[in-house]
């Protein structure tokens, strides 16, 4: 048996194309993630007991369950009840309420680290609700939430790849596709995955130059 | 939804767990093999180790496990889906496990190493009695973390032709048309299993010998 990479590294265009989605879903899937489990810790601290009781049961939920079996239920399953969404639209939605699970419960983490004293500091200067948390919360908790913040975007890259089983194109269906049509399944597998290792490796890269920066502002 | 399509993805999820717990066991091994290759201080075993960590920590497992079932094949080693599956899976936790379990032998106290050295212990039996046991009880909830991700991982060897908990939803979805109370059931029945791991992991966590004082 020999290997022919050739054939899978003249469709160089088209593998690109399929890492541009996969990057562009990741990016803005991991933001709308971080966003939004945001908001659901800030709800679950402020909004009263109620809201934190029902906000865990999503959270709960989403975070025992594989992400594969939620986008199935999303995809194939969503129609039935008129949620008709394109792969793309699915796999982005899918991703960011999965992604947020997580990010909910690291900026949990990030809350209980601040030290109430501060935001009753806060509040007894008159700063509201709102410019307490964004102004001194949040960068209070921000050197403890980076590191978690950064495994759970770089975990969000690796799911990315179960999106081709939905069929949004993105790299894996892309380099499968490819793979299949010149009879090189091997070499495209291959060079899927050296792909995504040096795309992983280059996100904890930067993770590490993010906190290293991070620290000497909050040294 | 009846009760029989339950009950077919209550047995497939029996597949589920086969396939979790022994992966989690053979990862464990290896990643106790990898963690002393790392700690041994020869440049070629400390390098494969740590190029072995980085890479199954860096590919999803999805690319892993269609890695393993198109390369082994293309070089003459032919397995069955449930090797390819557990193969896959083992190979991929126990690159995680080895980066958790280094925590823990950091966290042996350098007290006792230094103890089992003058108690006349060779470095391996040292690695063998002290401190592979007390970095085992320091990461022991890592490794609970580890197995529910496992579980939830193990949805992904479908790919390779295992029919499991989350194949056999897709199987009878496709053929019932329902795949919403299919799939909400079968989320349902991993949820249920990693509620019961994460108790579990708990009660043992408490029965467990106290840590070492630093």
């Amino acid at each position: 048996m020999s290997f022919d990479f050739a054939v899978i590294l003249a469709k160089g265009p088209q593998i690109l194309a399929g890492l541009g989605v996969t990057i562009l879903i990741w990016v803005a899937g991991t933001i709308l993630a971080a966003a939004l489990g945001f908001l659901v810790a800030t709800a679950r601290r402020y909004g009263g007991r109620l809201a934190d009781l029902v906000l865990s049961v999503p959270v709960e939920v989403l975070r025992g369950t594989p992400f594969l079996v939620q986008i199935f239920l999303l995809y194939f399953g969503g129609p039935y009840i008129g949620l008709r969404l394109d792969p793309i639209a699915a796999g982005l939605l899918g991703l960011s309420v999965y992604g947020a699970a997580y990010y909910a419960e690291i900026f949990r983490a990030g809350f209980q680290s601040v030290p109430p004293g501060h935001s009753e500091a806060a509040d007894c200067v008159g700063l509201t609700r709102i410019q307490t948390i964004l102004h001194v919360q949040l960068p209070e908790m921000a050197l403890l939430v980076l590191p978690p913040s950064m495994n759970m975007a770089v975990i969000l890259l690796k799911e990315t790849a179960l999106l081709s089983l939905i069929t949004v194109p993105e790299m894996t269906m892309t380099v499968q596709a490819i793979g299949s049509q010149q009879y090189a399944f091997v070499e495209s597998i291959v060079v899927l995955a050296l792909v995504y290792w040096a795309l992983v490796e280059l996100a904890n890269f930067l993770g590490r130059v993010a906190e290293r920066r991070l620290s000497t502002y909050s040294a | 939804m009846t009760w029989t399509l339950f009950e077919l993805l209550l047995q497939a999820s029996l597949m589920t767990i086969f396939v979790s717990v022994t992966s989690i066991l053979l990862g464990l091994a290896f990643a106790i093999g990898l963690s002393a290759m790392r700690m041994s201080g020869i440049g070629p075993l400390v390098w494969f180790a740590r190029i072995f960590i980085s890479f199954f920590r860096g590919v999803p497992l999805l690319v892993q496990l269609l890695l393993i079932f198109n390369l082994l094949p293309a070089i003459g080693i032919s397995l069955s889906s449930l090797a390819t599956a557990l193969i896959g899976l083992s190979l991929c936790t126990a690159a995680y496990q080895a980066e958790n379990l280094r925590g823990g032998f950091e966290g042996v106290p350098r007290g006792l190493i230094e103890s089992a050295e003058m108690a006349g212990l060779s470095p391996v039996q040292s690695f063998i009695w002290i401190r592979t046991p007390i970095a085992l009880r320091l990461t022991f909830p890592a490794l609970v973390n580890e197995a529910i991700l496992i579980l939830k991982s193990s949805s992904l060897v479908s790919v390779v032709g295992m029919i499991e908990l989350t194949k056999m939803a897709q199987n009878l979805a496709a053929s019932t048309y329902m795949p919403l109370p299919i799939f909400a059931s079968a989320g349902l029945i991993y949820l249920a299993i990693n509620w019961i791991v994460a108790i579990a992991g708990r009660r043992a966590e408490a029965a467990l010998p106290g840590l070492p004082a630093k």
